[in-house]
């Protein structure tokens, strides 16, 4: 029988394989927002399984509000990367130094 | 009365401004006579004052004419208080002054500054009306500022001469030492009496004697003599008492006009005067007379000593008016007011006649002052010759000129000044007035001789140039010479003997010395009579006698004399070492204080370290901060995580 902590377990997993990606990654930024995506994707398996748990509707109403942002924050994310792109030429992670003091 | 007094004090005030603003509108010419006029007007009037006061009996009067402001029941006020010693030197500043305008014109003729000349020398009327019309502290505070602040402009009229632009800043400096104790002369007259008006500071005399200031905690001092010697501290400054002599001789950098009308006869007599109108406070404190006369009697003697080794002409004139400012202050301090101002007036007029004929002969041989290259010119220049004869007798007090009244009775009265005690104060003071007489009469006569007998030592060049003045000059001499000899015999009885100064000056019954001398006058011709008897006359002669040995018949002796004692004659050639002590010592050390300031305090420990360290700490902290910022994202990214690591890490297991 799949419990609740299969659910939570496979979250963490999937958290902590983004934050990794996050981390690791320094060649592409769309990698980095697909692990931003995927992070969000954790999140919302937490809060399904808990409003499972709990039986209570008003996590997974939560989740379709995730979702939904997490659609238009994509949408501006790419655009963003398409104007850097423009720009510099390039999309990896480690020439986008400009903040360094 | 009252539109006479303003109209004194406005009409010179009127045409400094009229010359000043407007000179190049009005011309020379313009600006010569816009100025005469006006000191002409406050001239005649003053004569109307005199005449008012002294033959019609008009009381004295005490004018305000306007509130300036009111503090905490202060009254700061501009008001004048004409009584008989102020009529008296309303007459004497605005003649001389209308002589040394009228003798301008020929001394600057040449000069480009000439309304820029007149219009300061008329300001300086102006101020110094003000000064001694003046009944309350603070309009005689702003005369004796106007006053100094007018001879700095003129001792630095030449401004493009490097050592006018020293004696200008030295006199201005010197004053202010001066000025600062009088100040606080002021400052203790309000504090001790809350008014600064003469009147009531005056009639809460008595009171404020009773009083005592502790200056040094622990020593409680008499606030009469606390305040009496501040005041006393100004008086040094502005009339030149040593130590604070020093820049009058140099202040004769400026043009001859101005040595003859602000350093000698009136602007450096302000000090007497003031001392004679606060002689209600002076005669309450015996300590403050007594540092008053040995001042006095110091720089009465010692200056003169020094006019003996100088040989530029106006030098020696400005070392006999240091000298003969000691004599008055020597009076002030015996008690003898009516005496000092005698002297100051007589004075007045045979010294600026001296500085006039000084002048003349610099004139007449283009700007020569050295008088080892004169001599002889007695027959060039025979009204200079002759005023200046004047003026030499009337200086040593050659029985019947004006200064033998003046000066005899001066020392007459220290003489008599039996109060001061049989000690060291008052041997000080009769002695330096008593050997003063010797020095007067071989210095003035060292001078004369030398400028107008003797060789002529000056080039051919010059010789031929030389001519006597047009009448523009000669017309002030005569104008001097007249009460140079003569004022004396007229006035002398009732200034000094009679109740001229009524209640302008007050003498305590104990310190009566001219009321005790008073009761043996015999009139000018008993005096007269008696010259020859006294030791002051033989004295003089004896100068004039040994000026005359050592400088016409044998001209060889001074420079003998001179090798012989070189560490005496060093002594005086170098004025007792005192512009070096100021100069080494008080300037060089101030300066070496301010640069100490300068590089330590301001440049090292306020830029270096409070502001610039402020910037440089915080610039290098932010330089080893700044290589915490990649500026990668995963860097941000990473300290994200692990700051919220150990923040939900403390919410957990910590809490």
């Amino acid at each position: 029988m799949i419990g609740l902590q299969h659910y939570l377990t496979v979250a963490a997993m999937l958290f902590v394989l983004s934050i990794a990606g996050i981390i690791i990654n320094r060649k592409n930024l769309i990698l980095l927002l697909m692990c931003i995506e995927l992070m969000l994707l954790a999140v919302n398996t937490n809060f399904i399984a808990f409003s499972r748990f709990l039986g209570d509707e008003t996590g997974q109403v939560f989740v379709f509000f995730i979702l939904t942002v997490a659609a238009a924050e994509a949408a501006i994310g790419l655009a963003i990367l398409v104007v850097l792109f423009r720009n510099r030429r390039s999309i990896a992670v480690q020439e986008l130094n400009t903040l360094k003091g | 009365m009252y539109s006479y007094y303003l109209t004194i004090v406005l009409a010179p005030l009127a045409a400094a401004i009229i010359a000043g603003l407007a000179g190049k509108k009005i011309g020379r010419a313009g600006a010569h006579w816009v100025t005469i006029i006006g000191v002409g007007i406050s001239c005649v009037l003053s004569f109307l004052v005199l005449k008012n006061m002294f033959w019609g009996g008009a009381a004295p009067e005490n004018i305000s004419v306007y509130t300036w402001a009111v503090t905490d029941g202060l009254h700061m006020e501009v008001g004048f208080l004409v009584d008989r010693l102020t009529a008296l030197m309303m007459c004497v500043v605005t003649f001389v002054s209308l002589a040394v305008h009228v003798y301008t014109i020929g001394y600057m003729h040449d000069d480009p500054g000439y309304q820029r000349f007149f219009s300061y020398i008329s300001l300086f009327t102006f101020s110094m009306l003000m000064l001694v019309m003046s009944n309350n502290f603070l309009q005689l505070f702003f005369g004796w500022e106007a006053v100094g602040l007018v001879s700095y402009l003129l001792i630095g009229f030449w401004f493009k001469r490097e050592n006018a632009i020293f004696a200008n800043l030295k006199a201005f400096l010197v004053n202010r030492v001066g000025d600062f104790g009088f100040i606080l002369g002021i400052a203790a007259v309000v504090t001790l009496t809350g008014s600064l008006d003469y009147a009531t500071v005056f009639g809460g005399a008595e009171a404020m004697a009773e009083q005592s200031i502790e200056v040094l905690p622990g020593t409680p001092w008499n606030a009469m003599t606390v305040t009496c010697i501040l005041l006393f501290i100004g008086a040094m400054g502005k009339s030149a008492q040593a130590p604070l002599h020093v820049w009058l001789p140099d202040s004769m950098a400026g043009p001859t006009p101005i040595s003859a009308l602000i350093h000698a006869a009136t602007m450096v007599t302000a000090g007497i005067f003031m001392v004679a109108r606060m002689s209600p406070l002076f005669e309450l404190s015996t300590t403050a007379l007594a540092v008053v006369i040995v001042i006095g009697s110091i720089t009465a003697f010692f200056m003169g000593l020094l006019g003996i080794v100088q040989n530029d002409i106006k030098r020696v004139v400005a070392y006999s008016t240091l000298s003969q400012l000691g004599y008055m202050t020597v009076a002030l301090g015996a008690s003898a007011y009516s005496a000092a101002i005698f002297h100051l007036m007589t004075h007045a007029f045979f010294k600026a006649l001296l500085f006039l004929a000084a002048g003349s002969v610099i004139i007449a041989l283009h700007h020569e002052q050295d008088i080892r290259k004169m001599g002889g010119i007695r027959k060039y220049m025979p009204i200079t010759y002759w005023t200046a004869l004047i003026g030499s007798l009337a200086l040593i007090g050659f029985p019947g000129s004006s200064g033998f009244f003046s000066k005899d009775l001066l020392i007459e009265a220290v003489r008599e000044s039996h109060w001061h005690g049989q000690g060291a104060v008052y041997w000080i003071a009769y002695l330096s007035v008593l050997l003063g007489v010797f020095v007067t009469a071989l210095y003035s006569f060292r001078m004369f001789f030398l400028v107008f007998h003797g060789k002529e030592r000056m080039s051919e060049e010059a010789k031929s140039h030389l001519h006597e003045m047009p009448a523009v000059v000669t017309v002030p001499l005569i104008m001097l010479a007249i009460p140079s000899a003569a004022i004396g015999w007229f006035t002398v009885g009732p200034v000094l003997f009679g109740d001229y100064f009524g209640d302008a000056i007050y003498v305590s019954s104990a310190h009566d010395v001219l009321g005790h001398m008073g009761e043996a006058w015999h009139g000018s011709l008993g005096l007269l009579t008696h010259a020859i008897m006294t030791p002051v006359f033989w004295l003089a002669a004896a100068g004039v006698f040994v000026a005359w040995f050592l400088y016409l018949k044998r001209p060889d002796i001074p420079a003998a004399i001179q090798s012989k004692v070189s560490g005496l004659y060093n002594l005086l050639d170098r004025k007792y070492y005192f512009d070096d002590l100021y100069i080494k010592g008080f300037a060089a050390g101030g300066r070496n204080i301010g640069k100490f300031l300068w590089q330590k305090g301001d440049e090292f420990i306020i830029d270096g370290v409070l502001v610039n360290g402020t910037a440089n700490t915080i610039g290098r902290l932010a330089g080893v901060m700044r290589q915490i910022q990649t500026g990668y994202l995963y860097t941000y990214a990473f300290a994200m995580i692990i700051g919220l690591t150990i923040l939900l890490g403390w919410l957990i297991w910590l809490r």
